[in-house]
């Protein structure tokens, strides 16, 4: 009885381990599965996600009940945009100059990375207000400009002036607000420490199934989300028509292109849709603990491992490496299977001493590496890029 | 409708196509002949915007299109057939001619694939499940070149749409085309190595180590050029 309570909890345990890997992978099961571009930032946009529900949970609470207990409903469609929007900027700004670059790729948006961790801890009004008017100056100026019959001659010379120009006024704006208001507009608003989303009552606790284990509501939150999340990929992709454009363009693109699909547009879509993904996975990590500038840091090697393990192009391999690796990590962690092999003493303690969080990790990784050496292609391979959700 | 004039295309530093000159004109169904390697796909490519020439220009319905991208080129009317056919395989066949639609500017709102084209090749009717990567060549082919009317191109590009297909099946394609030529008006650019299929065509040029050798109408085709630039 013992065990097949073990077994059950296990079970459970994994596949909401699973679905939180899952929801963490999904995103990049379309940067990286579909659009084969490395995106090292793909962690960071989490942390986003995650900074927003923090930001939109305490606007909420500012509303009062029933507001401050229904916020997490909308910080995911927040979430979800504001990484999207962000996942545009980068594809427009970095990534489509790097396409079948994958080196490159990599190296540009570790950059964006670190980057993205040091904006979250040292962002205050001054940064911001400062960053506002950068933009709405250098971009509003250019587009202004560019409307200009001879622009493509006078653009070198817009840029030089323009650019130190915007900084300059940016940077004068920015100084004097610190000078005059002091520390109300130079203190960070999150700082490096990590900030704490508290998931609503209704989220808190759990069902008990049996004896005492219990589901907490909150893992029970993130499998629905999960789940939610894939059937809304599926229809998109396979039901719409820009899902049918992105389907087309990562298997032919030049063919694509030919027959008049407009690829960058959907690129920056498929690329938004992965980094919108990623928004609402930071989401749903932030009812699980506290988060931080490095939360994203700690998933983004576990989401390249999930796609790579299910076959790269392939959601459904996704699906099923996030389940397997998410049981086998709580198995293994949690001392399950050294219980369950105890009869056999060198057995159970080779089990013992993998059975922490981070010996199971090590033993997970172990396991993948070797899994791959058998199949290189991943659970389900395939031939070539193409997508098949 | 397309004018070519002085193009010069590179690989690399490989001249592939030197000083070409080419004039389509409207209804009018034009073949490009030559023989393997001369540079036919590469002035097809150049055409559809794949490869950037190095000096030149390609002018379509009289407006300069050097620096358009392939998608604009398609919705402006150029329909291209590929060598290889270039169906997207993970798509099924109804898919594959829904994505034809991309080339017009106001794609009807349902999906539905128009009794023409079902008309021109029957197959497609029974297969519209199917992958489009799962069809055989001839198949294959068909779908090509039913996926680009599906845009309603005003100029059909078409890259040796015989190649490895039976006679059978090559005049069905044959039948196809001229039929929708006097049904519609569209003007034709073929590339072909079937004399049969080339002599449907109103005017050729001849291609030989990537420039214009010879033209003339197809009726007046002879023998000797036939020996030279058709692998018959
Ligand atoms: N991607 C490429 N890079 C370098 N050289 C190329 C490339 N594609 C084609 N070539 C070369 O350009 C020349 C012309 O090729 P092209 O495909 O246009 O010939 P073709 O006339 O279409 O021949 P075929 O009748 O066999 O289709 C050939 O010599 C070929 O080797
Ligand atoms: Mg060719």
């Amino acid at each position: 009885m013992l065990i097949v309570q073990g077994l059950l909890e296990g079970l459970f345990n994994g596949l909401s381990i699973g679905a939180v890997l899952l929801v963490a992978a999904l995103g990049l099961a379309i940067v990286f599965g579909l659009m084969g571009v490395i995106n090292m930032a793909h962690g960071e946009f989490m942390m986003l996600g995650a900074y927003t529900t923090f930001i939109v949970q305490n606007v909420f609470k500012t509303f009062g009940s029933p507001w401050s207990e229904t916020y997490i409903i909308f910080a995911l469609p927040v979430a979800f945009l504001l990484t999207a929007g962000f996942g545009i900027l980068l594809e427009r700004g970095v990534i489509r100059y790097l396409y079948g670059r994958p080196l490159e790729t990599l190296l540009a948006t570790w950059g964006v990375s670190l980057i993205l961790q040091q904006f979250v801890r040292s962002v205050n009004w001054v940064l911001a207000i400062a960053i506002v008017i950068f933009s709405a100056l250098f971009f509003g100026g250019l587009w202004f400009i560019a409307k200009r019959a001879d622009y493509d001659r006078i653009k070198t010379l817009v840029w030089t002036i323009m650019l130190p120009l915007s900084a300059a006024i940016s940077g004068a704006i920015g100084f004097v607000l610190a000078q005059t208001f002091k520390l109300t507009v130079t203190k960070p608003w999150f700082g490096a420490q990590n900030v704490d989303v508290t998931a609503p009552a209704w989220l808190r606790g759990g069902v008990r199934v049996f004896g005492t284990f219990q589901i907490p509501y909150a893992r029970l939150f993130i499998i629905i989300l999960t789940a939610a999340c894939m059937a809304g990929i599926y229809l998109f992709l396979q039901k719409s028509k820009w899902g049918l454009r992105i389907r087309s363009v990562t298997q032919n693109r030049t063919m694509s292109s030919c027959l008049g699909i407009p690829t960058q547009q959907v690129d920056s879509l498929t690329f938004a849709l992965g980094s919108g993904l990623a928004g609402i996975a930071g989401c749903a990590i932030s009812l699980l603990g506290s988060v931080g500038p490095n939360t994203g840091q700690n998933y983004v090697v576990d989401t390249f491992m999930v796609v790579v393990v299910g076959g790269v192009g392939k959601l459904a391999g996704s699906v099923v490496a996030a389940i397997a690796i998410g049981t086998v990590n709580y198995f293994v962690g949690s001392g399950t299977i050294a219980l369950l092999v105890q009869p056999i003493k060198p057995l159970a303690d080779f089990f013992t001493f993998f059975a922490t969080a981070s010996m199971a990790k090590v033993m997970v990784f172990f396991l993948i590496i070797s899994f791959l050496q058998f199949r290189p292609g991943g659970i389900f391979p395939q031939k070539g890029r193409t997508v098949d959700a | 409708m397309l004018q070519i004039s002085d193009l010069n295309v590179y690989y690399g530093e490989s001249h592939i196509l030197r000083d070409v000159d080419m004039h389509i004109p409207e209804g009018q169904m034009i073949c490009l002949i030559g023989r393997n390697g001369v540079g036919k796909t590469t002035l097809l490519k150049t055409i559809m915007g794949l490869i950037k020439p190095r000096r030149g220009s390609v002018d379509f319905l009289d407006r300069p299109i050097n620096h358009l991208s392939p998608d604009k080129r398609a919705r402006m009317g150029i329909g291209y057939v590929p060598q290889g056919r270039e169906v997207i395989p993970r798509l099924t066949v109804k898919e594959n001619l829904i994505i034809g639609l991309e080339a017009l500017d106001n794609p009807p709102k349902n999906q539905e694939i128009p009794e023409e084209i079902f008309e021109l090749f029957p197959v497609l009717k029974t297969m519209l499940w199917r992958m489009g990567g799962d069809l055989s060549g001839g198949q294959q082919q068909q779908l090509a070149i039913a996926r680009a009317l599906m845009g309603k191109p005003k100029l059909l590009v078409l890259d040796e749409p015989t190649e490895g297909i039976q006679p059978s099946v090559i005049l069905d394609i044959e039948a196809a085309i001229k039929k929708v030529v006097k049904a519609t008006g569209i003007s034709v650019l073929l590339v072909e190595q079937h004399l049969h299929f080339v002599r449907q065509a109103d005017w050729y040029y001849a291609m030989q180590k990537g420039g214009i050798v010879a033209s003339g109408a197809t009726s007046e085709l002879s023998q000797d050029v036939i020996q030279q630039f058709l692998a018959v």
